[in-house]
């Protein structure tokens, strides 16, 4: 266990660490953005929520199912409650185990609160916090023990680097199972939903992409050449997307929007993230300009359905994802990864085991996520009512407002309130 | 010739256009605006800070019509505010001395006649 400790890596990684936590609060901004003003602060806190809870779990339980070596489906109970994590090497990086638990600790809770998009605008807060409790135990690490922590993907080879199964696919699919679990909201489909703020949106998108050099920079927990790799196509890979977006938008309706660049963005930082450090930085643009077409068409064609998955985390994660997952089994290159080809590489084999992680990964949280959520369902309400829902969450679930002048406002004198100026005046 | 006053929940507003269109009337002005009508006081806290929020947002439709639309504005002002629970908002009507459309110096009851854009074109 005690292996060698890089200095620089651990600098890095540290760097890291800080830039994935920010992406939870960016997510935040950019879901803020998307929804009603009247429900601004209360999908806001979905995402604040998995700071706290999501680090909770992780710690005492989520660390060890997902990264202890257990059994091909989940992992054991070795770091229960944080034990045997110390400043000894993790196996197979020359970071400390500590570190290493810190930045893990930062992808469960950003997946945690990519699912919150998917209920957003009438899901009860209270209850909200039980399922992310529960999801970040029970789907999250699974999902990251098959791919990173010795299960059974990652011991037929399957390749993903920075999160494609347990984070992308992952939310999307989890998404899409709590939208048909919770339902749609009372207005959907007879409302215009309309975003109350695109410049978080913008704003959400570039400190997302911003933390993603973290994100995926720091998933080879080195500075060596597969960390360099993910970390310039991380650069490559959304800006292709956007330009394609663009494209898109002008084929479709002769204008380019401000909300599809900010999902072009996302969508592109999904698409790169399990292939950043296997592929060429030109099949890297090339991921990013494919990417943006199966999001796009599904993006577009949901909102004419009745699914109410409001703010798009299948289309953008689910899918971009599931792209990024099967693009490896193409494009892979050894001279570029030091670690497998694919198919256009010599290497058919690869393609197949992406294929089964492309489906056994959406497949288990799907399946995962509608069981909590029909649990819950049957013990505690999920949804407010059809009257809160139309004052709006932020008054109903959390007494406060986004934006409010004070007008109207009475401040309410407390029993036992101290005045300062009074004590002041009897002591002269 | 009467000026309709309505005053209903923000929330309701999107009720109130639907029940408005319906209706087939198509002129008239929204605003939101603050006001107390005896409802509960919301209590909101800030850092410990607690306040009764006095004022509530309220939308304020505003429909000059001539008289044959009064009772079917107010109508559909009662059925898209309605939700049967206090604060649901206040409907008043003035009588209205004058108006004039700015674009035809049209007066009265011709001004508060909306008029289909499509005749308009084809008048033309």
């Amino acid at each position: 266990m005690s292996g060698h400790i890089d200095s620089g890596a651990t600098a890095w990684m540290m760097t890291a660490t800080a830039l994935v936590l920010m992406m939870t609060p960016a997510l935040g901004l950019f879901y803020a953005g998307l929804v009603r003003s009247k429900n601004t602060l209360n999908t806001f806190m979905m995402s604040i929520a998995a700071l706290g809870v999501a680090t909770i779990t992780w710690a005492l339980v989520g660390y060890s199912l997902a990264f202890d070596s257990g059994d091909g489906f989940v992992g054991g109970g070795k770091f229960f409650f944080m034990n045997h994590i110390g400043f000894g090497a993790q196996p197979g990086t020359q970071i400390p185990q500590l570190l290493f638990f810190a930045f893990e600790a930062s992808f469960c809770i950003i997946t945690a609160a990519l699912v919150s998009g998917a209920v957003v605008e009438r899901m009860k807060f209270s209850t909200f916090l039980i399922f992310m409790a529960l999801w970040s135990t029970l789907i999250y690490p699974v999902l990251a023990h098959w791919v990173w922590g010795g299960g059974w993907l990652q011991a037929h080879g399957v390749l993903d680097f920075a999160g494609g199964v347990p984070v992308e696919m992952a939310s999307g699919f989890s998404a899409l199972a709590a939208a048909l679990a919770v339902g749609a909201r009372k207005d959907y489909g007879r409302q215009a939903l309309l975003p109350h703020n695109v410049v978080f949106v913008l704003l959400g998108a570039g400190l997302l992409w911003f933390g993603w050099f973290g994100f995926n920079g720091g998933s080879g927990y080195s500075t060596g050449h597969s960390s360099i790799l993910a970390f310039t196509n991380t650069l490559l890979a959304p800006a292709c997307t956007l330009v394609v977006w663009f494209v898109l938008d002008l084929l479709r309706d002769q204008r380019v929007t401000a909300i599809g660049a900010a999902t072009a963005i996302v969508v592109g930082a999904v698409g790169i993230t399990p292939a950043c450090g296997y592929v060429s930085p030109i099949a890297a643009m090339l991921l990013g300009g494919l990417a943006a077409i199966p999001s796009y068409v599904f993006i577009t064609w949901r909102t004419r359905t009745r699914l109410d998955e409001s703010l798009d985390v299948l289309g953008a994660h689910g899918l971009a994802g599931l792209t990024g997952i099967l693009f490896i089994g193409f494009f892979a290159q050894r001279s570029w990864n030091g670690v497998a080809n694919g198919l256009l590489h010599g290497h058919p084999g690869l393609l197949g085991w992406q294929v089964v992680a492309a489906l056994a990964g959406p497949a288990y949280a799907f399946v995962g996520t509608f069981a909590i959520l029909k649990v819950l369902n049957a013990l505690m309400p999920m949804r407010v009512s059809a009257i809160e829902e139309s004052i709006g969450m932020d008054v109903v679930d959390h007494g406060e407002q986004a934006y409010t002048d004070g007008e109207g406002a009475i401040l309410v004198a407390h029993e036992g309130f101290f005045d300062f100026d009074r004590s002041r005046r009897d002591a002269d | 010739m009467k000026l309709v006053i309505g005053i209903v929940r923000p929330e309701r507003t999107n009720d109130v256009l639907e029940a408005l269109f319906r209706a087939q009337i198509r002129g008239f002005s929204l605003s939101r605006v603050q006001g107390h009508g005896g409802e509960l006081e919301r209590v909101e806290t800030y850092r410990g800070t607690t306040v009764k929020m006095n004022l509530a947002e309220k939308a304020r439709f505003e429909v000059a019509v001539s008289d044959e639309f009064v009772q079917p504005t107010i109508d559909a002002l009662c059925a898209g505010g309605r939700t049967g629970e206090v604060g649901d908002g206040k409907v008043f009507v003035l009588n209205l001395e004058q108006a004039v459309r700015i674009r035809t110096g049209e007066n009265d009851s011709a001004a508060v006649t909306p008029i289909n854009p499509q005749d308009d074109l084809e008048q033309r």
